[in-house]
């Protein structure tokens, strides 16, 4: 196996595993607007290390290009949907809970 | 506003559509050419009949030139403060202290304020809620995301990508 | 080599679709489903380099369109309580 796909697909692994850890702080987390952080681990790592394993993989062709306006393109779009949901959880009366210091 | 401001804007949403076009299709016979670019001039006619296009505001496909190194420099922010709160997740304490903050934004241009709420946004850890005139604001899951808002770092880049007159 | 990775995305869509299902507040279900997309997305593209038809990055292309616009208008509902109502001129300002 050479050494590109080999890096590929370690970007590709740990992608997929920051997916899970995105999930798992889903779950975990207490209140609406602290899952909105977990879920952004999503929209940014596994993204970005998903597309950019895939890039590597297939070399400097039309679909690497295809797959460099995905990335570009999620990563203006989810903050955008992050910022819409928080504003209306926000105007619809959703109270944050804050100063919940654990540490 | 001049006519040739107008005219430039509408040129380069034409020439933006039809690198799209070209990055998207893959199948470049003359009669295909053809048809792309009909669809792009249709396009083009729809978009500045339904006054999509926003004259009064730089033109975007230059205006990201502009901000080519803050890019760079947002990506290794983005992957050191997912590190952190992937971390965060992981601890079974789950040592969260999330806070409501102000941040003021000291941008000139609406646009380059709205890429700054969006930045902050994309940095996992910290969530801008609210867009009030020059003031954000963010929800912070933690302390360490709040003090490096505070800090200032990520606004004063933004300010001085947005002031440089070379391009 | 995209065998494992492809699997564990599906695992993610799984979890995710649970948690929609599951979440208490609507603005939660909602939240969900928008990850539930954006792992859809990962998951065509990969699937495409799976069965070495890499045609399949302009259906996830499509999918990232439709993920978004589909979080807009459902928040614009919830929020204005109609789809086709045009928002006020303030609130256009500050989206």
């Amino acid at each position: 196996m050479d050494i590109l796909t080999l890096i590929s697909s370690a970007f590709i692994m740990i992608g997929s595993l920051s997916i899970i850890v995105g999930l798992i702080g889903v779950y975990r987390m207490p209140d609406f607007y602290t899952r909105l952080h977990a879920a952004s681990i999503i929209d940014t790592l596994g993204t970005i290390l998903i597309l950019f394993g895939l890039i590597i993989y297939h070399g400097l062709t039309l679909i690497s290009l295809k797959l460099l306006l995905i990335l570009i393109f999620i990563l203006i779009t989810t903050p955008t949907a992050a910022h819409a949901l928080a504003k209306s959880a926000l105007h619809g009366n959703l109270k944050p809970t804050i100063g919940d210091d654990r540490s | 506003m001049s006519k040739y401001d107008i005219f430039f804007h509408k040129i380069s949403l034409i020439i933006s559509l039809a690198v799209l076009w070209v990055m998207l299709s893959g199948h470049y016979t003359s009669l295909q050419l053809f048809l792309g670019f009909l669809s792009v001039l249709i396009v083009a006619i729809i978009s500045s009949r339904m006054n999509l296009i926003i004259f009064d505001q730089p033109i975007l496909q230059l205006y990201f030139i502009k901000f080519i190194p803050y890019w760079f420099w947002l990506v290794v922010q983005v992957l050191k403060s997912n590190i952190d709160v992937c971390k965060r997740i992981l601890n079974p304490k789950l040592p969260i202290n999330p806070q409501l903050i102000m941040v003021k934004a000291s941008q000139v241009s609406n646009l380059a304020k709205v890429i700054y709420a969006n930045s902050i946004t994309l940095t996992p850890g910290t969530i801008s809620i609210d867009l009030d005139g020059s003031n954000i604001e963010v929800h912070s899951l933690s302390n360490k995301g709040a003090n490096g808002l505070k800090a200032g770092d990520m606004d004063r880049k933004i300010t001085s990508a947005e002031a440089n007159p070379y391009v | 080599m995209f065998e494992i990775p492809t699997f564990i995305i599906l695992f993610a869509m799984f979890l995710a679709l649970v948690s929609a299902i599951i979440g208490s507040t609507i603005y939660d279900k909602i939240l969900a489903v928008n990850i539930f997309g954006t792992i859809t997305v990962l998951f065509i593209a990969l699937f495409g380099f799976l069965n070495k038809r890499p045609d399949f990055l302009d259906i996830a292309l499509v999918y990232a369109l439709i993920n978004f616009i589909s979080t807009i208008a459902i928040l614009k509902f919830f929020e204005y309580g109609d789809i086709s109502k045009g928002s006020t001129k303030k609130e256009e300002a500050d989206i």
